[in-house]
């Protein structure tokens, strides 16, 4: 009995928090809303030491604090956004986190494709970002399996960055443009003797994260200010912004925060890419 | 320490709007302010400044504002060199120079000349710079060599882009420590790969006011960071 009303007044609050954020959605939907917004993880081996939990927990709750995030996003009709997982230069923690946190992805990767999951309640694309290959061959197959079983959604888009850095994004892009061109220009060299010309667009072409625009906004927990190798060629414009609480404690009212900081500048930024 | 510093130099027109001034004051006193920030990095030992003098996006600006800049930029080479070498500091630029007016050019060529043998402090001028524009003209390079059969494509690292990034002037291209002022809180395409793992310093003062205790709270945020660069903490 008692179970049955605490079940009944988590969904009385969850109903009321559902209408206050659109509430405060419709009202911030009066100015442009960001098309894409990348967070930065940061901050739950931190949450974990805080609140005395064994290691791996922060992890859990961070990802709870995802999924959350996600929804408001999406409610606010964020079309693209982006995640940073797990950096190559993560591989060099200690080999017992590397697991867990591995073994943690791979679990929720397959929740992701669950049929009451988020992704499915909001008609989202998942992609996986980076140099898959240096994953373990489960957590390969789990990102192949959600990539296919979300192909099809086409209301929003979610990128996890995953063995991923922004420097071996580019490094990547080099070698592809590199290769595309020595197959198409192969005959057009011995007749004119030009090189291959490389431009901007054929190193976005190969890059990674060509399935989305530049993020508007990247948003990194826990106050430090820095972008640790994450989407560097495509942040030239974005708006930074550095909330000092850690990842499982970041909630609504900071991506609220964020989107008016976005508005706020939005001028600025809409004459500055019109100029380049 | 930091050992280098980049600096994004902002809001010179905001400062002279603020105060009813023409433009050029604004400028004006933003020079007067890179002199002092030279002072400090000479002072504070740090060894490798790089500043944004001057964006490949900035030509979108008034004409009347880029003449005067690119005049400001020379008076200061001609004026300011005989103190560069008395300092011990050297020049080094990176950007698109081919877009500069020729006589800036010329001094540009000269200053990078007299200089490169001093030691004290390596001063690296972004003029005509851009982020995305620096990674592209490395991959260019990288791919003229791939034609030219002494890369095969899947051996194209980091380390090799980098060494073709325009930065590679100087030993330690990877700035610890970015500062920008004006309170915009953005790269605005200003050495992306090279900003990495940079620690982001950002002030609302506008450039012009920025002094000693600006700089050294801006060292002392630095200090306080634990980088850690995605390995454990």
């Amino acid at each position: 009995m008692a179970k049955q009303s605490s079940n009944r007044a988590t969904q009385v609050i969850e109903a009321v928090g559902s209408f206050l954020r659109r509430c405060i959605g419709s009202i911030l939907s009066a100015g442009p809303i960001p098309k894409h917004i990348a967070f930065i993880m940061d901050g739950n081996r931190r949450y974990a030491k805080k609140q005395n939990l064994e290691e791996g927990a922060g992890h859990r709750f961070g990802y709870s604090t995802l999924m959350n995030m996600l929804k408001y996003c999406y409610e606010l009709d964020v079309k693209y956004v982006t995640i940073y997982a797990f950096s190559i230069e993560n591989f060099k923690r200690r080999p017992e986190e590397v697991q867990s946190t591995m073994q943690l992805i791979q679990e929720k990767i397959e929740g992701l494709i669950e049929k009451e999951s988020i992704v499915n309640r909001y008609g989202v694309r998942v992609h996986f970002i980076g140099n898959l290959k240096l994953l373990s061959k489960p957590v390969q197959l789990a990102a192949e399996r959600a990539m296919n079983a979300t192909w099809h959604n086409s209301k929003a888009v979610l990128s996890i960055c995953i063995a991923y850095t922004s420097t071996d994004e580019i490094v990547n892009a080099v070698e592809e443009s590199c290769k595309e061109k020595q197959k198409g220009n192969e005959k057009l060299l011995d007749e004119i003797g030009e090189g291959p010309l490389i431009d901007v667009a054929d190193v976005e072409k190969h890059m990674y994260m060509a399935v989305a625009p530049d993020p508007d906004i990247i948003i990194r927990t826990s106050g430090e200010t820095r972008l640790s190798n994450f989407l560097l060629w495509q942040s030239a414009r974005s708006l930074l912004y550095s909330p000092g609480v850690l990842w499982p404690e970041i909630g609504f009212w900071h991506l609220v925060r964020a989107v008016l900081d976005f508005q706020k500048n939005y001028a600025y930024t809409e004459k500055k890419s019109k100029e380049s | 320490m930091p050992n280098h510093v980049a600096v994004i130099m902002d809001g010179n027109r905001r400062w002279a709007g603020s105060r009813n001034f023409p433009i050029v004051f604004g400028y004006e006193a933003g020079f007067r302010a890179f002199k002092r920030l030279i002072e400090l990095a000479c002072n504070w030992g740090i060894g490798t400044l790089t500043v944004f003098a001057f964006s490949s996006e900035n030509w979108c600006r008034p004409k009347a504002e880029t003449d005067l800049l690119m005049g400001l930029f020379e008076r200061i080479l001609r004026f300011e060199l005989e103190h560069f070498m008395r300092e011990n500091i050297r020049i080094s630029l990176i950007g698109d120079a081919t877009k500069l007016p020729k006589q800036l050019q010329s001094l540009l060529v000269d200053a990078v000349e007299a200089t490169q043998n001093n030691s004290r402090l390596h001063l690296i001028v972004a003029a005509n710079y851009s982020g995305r524009s620096d990674v592209v003209q490395a991959c260019r390079k990288i791919a003229f060599k791939v034609k030219d059969g002494l890369i095969d494509p899947n051996d194209i690292n980091e380390y090799l882009v980098e060494r073709e990034l325009e930065t590679s002037c100087t030993d330690f291209p990877h700035p610890d420590l970015l500062i920008r002022t004006s309170g915009e809180l953005r790269m605005s395409n200003f050495l992306l790969w090279q900003l990495a793992y940079t620690e982001l310093y950002f002030t609302n003062a506008l450039w012009p006011d920025f002094g000693e205790s600006e700089f050294l709270e801006a060292l002392c945020s630095f200090q306080q960071r634990q980088r850690r660069y995605g390995g454990n903490l």
